[in-house]
């Protein structure tokens, strides 16, 4: 709609008064303010009070009204020191050329006294306006100037107002008895207007082209800036953090690792919600731990479904046995697999480390035996570690899906 | 043991010079390639018998060496060698006649085992690759058309399991007490079935993995 719609002030008062915006004003505002006011959009009523003109004058009466009991509305001192907003004379010039066109129409027809005769130009008039309404007051300022760059996209309101305004004019026609006296005039306009499309068609044709062409362009400069704006965030800052860790070679390594990792998932990953798949979830918690230690973690997960109570804490049991590697098992790289079966969901956590003898682990290490294995018991689950001395260790944690 | 002769085709000449440092004594860098024309005149100069292939290049990438060195009838074997983790590239290769599949930040250890395997014939498949698959063939709920190639056998997918838990084919054949040969033949039969199952599920997974 407008701009100016939206720019003006939103009243405090519980009853709003009419007044009447001098911005964006075609004659007085009249118009604009009773529209906001009844909250249409100004050009109905503007059309309104065209309409009206013709009939008996009613509509100049009515405007010349409101216009003496509506005050203007006030505008704030500092703003008001502007020049006072120009009016937009384009629509002005537009709302005088419907006026005449209607007026010579009700004058040759001596419709302007009501009755039958004034439906048709209603019609036509309406139709006019969702044309007019079509053009947005960027466009409609091109248009003035005649240098038409953008072609309007919504084809089926041009075309019912099209429509309508043919409609009016053969109504009236019809109404006034004069249908069958002006075929002959319709067929040398058919014949002209076919004419003008045939010189008219490949210029049109060529604009379309263009068109296509710039939003294309354009469309490409977006997807640009966005990835140059997702490289600068991401992998120039690293870039800059390497440098100045340059003598530190493991955070260099976790650095370049979780960069890598971060641009990975940008590029080839499906978008996801982190905490709402199991898939997800065990990528997120892999990350982190892989950052929070500077060991490589290797995910593959075959299937994927919802989290679950059940699956959040073996999700936990799965953190737990990934920190466990990363810190003492001296492996450069773990893996993880998590794979979601119909009726069950498993995750392997496996390094091939030092390893160690289960049963000597001491009872107070809460580790192994509380947050992995107490943990999933006690959520319906299991878990089976697998460790030799020299030969690494896998944990192993099932749960049952629920159905 | 004889020496691998290996063609290395990447567009960064850093990561070529740096794979030619990284791999062991018993494998042979004959040469190098940079886009997928150098790429295809050179294996077809040199015959190599593994190409190290980078998945992104200049000029069709890894997949277009594929179509023009396989579709004249060469018999040489590839390895997909690349950064992208995206199940498309991955599965991609694979499907154009790859015979294994492994991400940049494999150690040279690793890579030299890889190259000797597939020059072996065998195959390679990475964890994240052995997740691929599962997943792909898990996911489909139509029956196959081809039951033989089509499905996964129960060996293969506890196979592809432990590949994809991390294990080494050594310590898969310990695990499930079969030879490593065995191991082998299941993964070789497995890539058969990638490369060969004309269930367009496989393609459609792989794409529509990117754009969910």
């Amino acid at each position: 709609m407008l701009p100016e719609m939206s720019e003006m002030p939103n009243a405090p008062v519980a009853y709003p008064r009419m007044v009447r915006p001098l911005a964006g004003r075609v004659v007085a505002g009249v118009a604009q303010g009773a529209a906001a006011q009844l909250r249409l959009d100004p050009v109905v009523l503007r059309l309104a009070f065209v309409l009206l003109t013709v009939v008996d004058g009613l509509g100049l009466v009515a405007y010349a009204a409101l216009w003496m009991f509506t005050p203007k509305e006030d505008v704030p001192k500092e703003e008001a020191k502007g020049r006072e907003p120009a009016r937009d004379w384009g629509q002005l010039a537009a709302y005088g050329v419907l006026w005449l066109a209607l007026a010579g129409f009700a004058w040759l027809t001596g419709a302007s006294s009501g009755g039958f005769g004034m439906w048709p130009i209603a019609v036509g008039g309406i139709g006019a306006l969702i044309l007019w309404q079509q053009a947005d007051p960027g466009r409609r300022q091109r248009w003035m100037s005649g240098a038409v760059k953008q072609v309007s996209a919504s084809w089926v309101r041009t075309g019912v107002g099209a429509l309508l305004v043919v409609v009016g004019a053969i109504g009236f026609l019809a109404a006034s008895g004069e249908l069958a006296k002006a075929r002959t005039g319709l067929v040398f306009t058919a014949v002209v207007v076919g004419g003008m499309s045939m010189i008219a068609a490949p210029w049109l044709a060529s604009l379309v082209k263009e068109l296509q062409r710039e939003r294309t362009e354009r469309i490409r400069q977006e997807e640009r800036a966005e990835v140059a704006a997702h490289v600068h965030d991401s992998v120039l800052h690293t870039l800059t953090l390497i440098q100045r860790n340059a003598h530190d070679a493991r955070e260099v390594v976790r650095l370049a690792r979780s960069q890598e990792r971060e641009l990975r998932n940008w590029l080839y990953q499906p978008k996801q919600d982190a905490d709402a798949t199991l898939a997800a979830a065990v990528r997120r918690v892999a990350a982190e731990e892989e950052d929070a230690h500077g060991v490589q973690i290797e995910v593959v997960c075959v299937g994927d479904c919802e989290l679950n109570e059940g699956l959040v804490a073996l999700l936990h049991a799965a953190r737990q046995a990934m920190v466990n590697a990363c810190k003492y098992s001296g492996a450069p790289v773990v893996s993880v697999y998590a794979e979601v079966e119909p009726d069950e969901v498993t995750v392997f956590v496996r390094d091939r480390g030092k390893g160690f003898v289960l049963d000597d682990v001491p009872g107070d290490r809460m580790g192994i035996r509380q947050s992995i294995i107490g943990r999933m018991e006690r959520n319906g689950g299991s878990a089976r570690v697998r460790t030799e001395p020299g030969d690494g260790t896998e944990v192993m944690l099932t749960m049952k899906r629920e159905r | 043991m004889k020496t691998v002769r290996v063609l290395i085709v990447d567009d960064h000449r850093l990561f070529r010079s740096g794979v030619r440092a990284e791999l062991g004594p018993s494998i042979q860098v004959i040469g190098e390639a940079e886009d997928v024309e150098s790429a295809v005149k050179t294996i077809a100069e040199l015959e190599p018998d593994v190409v190290l292939l980078d998945v992104h290049m200049p000029g069709g990438g890894g997949q277009e060496v594929l179509r023009r060195v396989l579709g004249s009838g060469s018999q040489v074997r590839f390895l997909a060698l690349s950064v992208s983790d995206a199940a498309e590239d991955v599965i991609g290769v694979i499907r154009g006649g790859a015979r294994g599949y492994v991400t940049k930040t494999i150690s040279g250890a690793e890579l030299t085992d890889a190259i000797v395997r597939v020059s072996e014939g065998d195959a390679v498949f990475s964890p994240r690759l052995a997740g691929f698959v599962l997943d792909a063939f898990a996911s489909t709920e139509a029956p196959p058309i081809d039951p033989e190639l089509d499905s996964l056998t129960q060996r293969e997918r506890e196979v592809l399991r432990l590949i994809a838990r991390g294990y080494a084919y050594k310590e898969i054949a310990k695990e499930l007490f079969i030879s490593v040969k065995t191991v082998e033949t299941h993964v070789s039969s497995v890539l058969r079935k990638l490369q060969l199952s004309n269930r367009h599920e496989l393609s459609r997974w792989a794409t529509a993995r990117r754009l969910v």
